[in-house]
């Protein structure tokens, strides 16, 4: 029995250590690519443009939608709160900060790496499948330039503008609540909305979000490069792409606030 | 009883040359100490039933393997020690046409074959459509260029990935399982055009198959694996002749014994 158990161990162990080795070589060759082989070698602007519509533009009605409904959410549950010590006016305060130092970068990221993350891993799974990964090393094509950096530099750049796009649709839909729902002057609102959120709380976000981008990015290329076998594999890896992401989207969230907290 | 290499050419002339190959996967041994040679515009085929390491083989003569222990040489040099620019410099003078045919399927046909030749050579746009146009058409695709890989039977598909894989005019082409899934004309074309690209070109060719009727018509030496060892290594007519009794059980095709056993089937597993 014990010799099972240990065995099972040391096998989940073993699995564990060739897993990180891993993470931690596509970690180190994404890094060159991104930075010493794009300037020795150029970056497939083609692609890029591509992964940037796929990643950002197309990803803009979800996130607008949804950033939408958390701004009216936000406003109405303050409202319930507020109302009680008349200060409805705080409205704007609470629903801009939660949406601008929290939700906006969270929700955001917690979207694309439901939308692309899980692209990224079932894209590259599949072609491992079809053997594409290996046409492209034995055409002495590097998998990583030519798959992983443009998506990674698509998620650097697209991911903070859709966390600055929730953060706007957000704030608007609190306003259309506090205005049209709470009785709340717009010209009011607006001003206290500015009072309430200063340029370092916007940026803060804009900084998770650079972060959550990598998380999306290395998680997803990762998972995919671990598919193995057929349809199924590329199955389970998505899913755990997009569990792992969210969980650690959201680690990486509590780490950020604590060390804001800490330092503020 | 193995039927050793008895092809008269100097050995020092080989384009590859394999030796003592050891690979395992896990704890499981898939090659067992292979060795081979493959010399200028000849047609290798290797041979043999599924599972025996033929595909291992494959993928660790194109780098995509690293051994246990054991050479791969390619122009006097070890593939298995070199590092990615070295490497690189070998794969540019390979091509490889994948069992799947192994299309990039969000590009067209052209961009397919023409991708080799944008990555690697300083070619201007129009050259490069020139180029291409050439190797699809010498795989009779011509007029199929703007078409995207889900629009091709499986033969057009491996028609258009044998275009990819001689678009940078390699002196190397290996062929994994080319008539897999193929129907016996179109397997027939198949091998036509791979009889014609050695006379054209005057490549080596490397073909991994168990496509008898095929192996008989394009090879010019045949290698026969089982169990990740090379058992036999000869002609057409020596095979064909051969009194070794897994050979002549593959030549005539005859079934395992009881394949229902479950020692049989591990030992099977248990050679890869």
């Amino acid at each position: 029995m014990v010799r099972y158990l240990l065995g099972y161990i040391g096998h989940w162990a073993g699995k564990a250590v060739a897993n990180l080795h891993q993470a931690a070589r596509l970690i180190n060759q994404t890094a060159y690519w991104l930075t010493i082989g794009s300037f020795k070698k150029g970056v497939r602007v083609g692609s890029l443009i591509h992964e940037m519509t796929a990643v950002g533009f197309n990803s803009i009605p979800i996130v607008a939608v949804i950033a939408f409904c958390i701004g009216m959410i936000l406003a109405l549950q303050a409202a319930y709160q507020l109302r009680r010590i008349g200060a409805m006016v705080y409205v704007a305060d609470l629903v801009s900060l939660s949406i601008a130092r929290e939700l906006g970068p969270m929700l955001t990221a917690i979207i694309v790496a439901g939308r692309s993350g899980a692209a990224f891993t079932a894209e590259i799974g599949s072609m491992k499948v079809a053997e594409e990964i290996d046409a492209l090393v034995t055409m002495g094509l590097n998998p990583i330039k030519f798959l992983v950096v443009p998506k990674f530099m698509a998620m650097l750049l697209m991911l903070p503008c859709l966390t600055l796009l929730a953060d706007l649709t957000g704030m608007v839909a609190g306003g259309v609540i506090g205005v049209a729902s709470l009785g709340l002057d717009a010209g009011v609102y607006y001003q206290q909305t500015l009072r309430a959120v200063a340029m370092k709380d916007i940026v803060g976000g804009l900084v998770k979000s650079l972060s959550f981008a990598c998380i999306i990015t290395l998680v997803g290329v990762h998972q995919g490069f671990l598919v193995e076998g057929g349809a199924t594999s590329v199955g389970e890896r998505t899913t755990s792409s997009v569990v792992t992401s969210i969980f650690l989207i959201i680690l990486a969230d509590c780490f950020f606030t604590t060390l804001s907290y800490i330092f503020t | 009883m193995t039927h050793l290499p008895n092809h008269n050419q100097d050995p020092s002339i080989a384009a590859i040359e394999v030796r003592d190959l050891v690979v395992h996967y896990g704890p499981r041994k898939i090659l067992d100490g292979v060795s081979l040679r493959v010399f200028p515009a000849e047609i290798l085929v290797v041979l043999g039933g599924s599972g025996c390491g033929k595909s291992t083989l494959l993928r660790t003569m194109l780098g995509l393997l690293r051994p246990t222990s054991g050479q791969v040489l390619v122009k006097s040099k070890d593939i298995t020690r070199l590092n990615d620019d070295e490497l690189l410099e070998i794969r540019l003078k390979t091509g490889v046409l994948f069992q799947s045919a192994a299309l990039f399927n969000s590009m067209t046909i052209e961009e397919n074959v023409s991708l080799p030749l944008r990555e690697h050579t300083a070619l201007n746009d129009a050259t490069i459509k020139i180029m291409s146009k050439i190797k699809i058409g010498l795989v009779g695709l011509s007029g199929y260029e703007d078409f995207m890989p889900s629009q091709l039977s499986g033969g057009m598909k491996k028609r258009a990935g044998l275009a990819r894989a001689i678009s940078m005019d390699p002196e190397v082409l290996f062929f994994d399982e080319p008539s897999a899934g193929l129907d016996p004309i179109t397997a027939a074309g198949l091998d036509d055009l791979i009889l014609k690209l050695k006379k054209t070109f005057k490549m080596s060719i490397i073909v991994v198959t168990h496509e008898l009727p095929s192996v008989f018509k394009i090879a010019d030496r045949i290698v026969m694996m089982d169990k990740g060892l090379v058992i036999f290594d000869g002609t057409v007519e020596e095979i064909k002749a051969s009194s070794i009794p897994r050979v002549r059980q593959f030549i005539e095709r005859e079934p395992e014994g009881d394949a229902s056993r479950t020692d049989q089937f591990l030992e099977a597993l248990n050679c890869g």
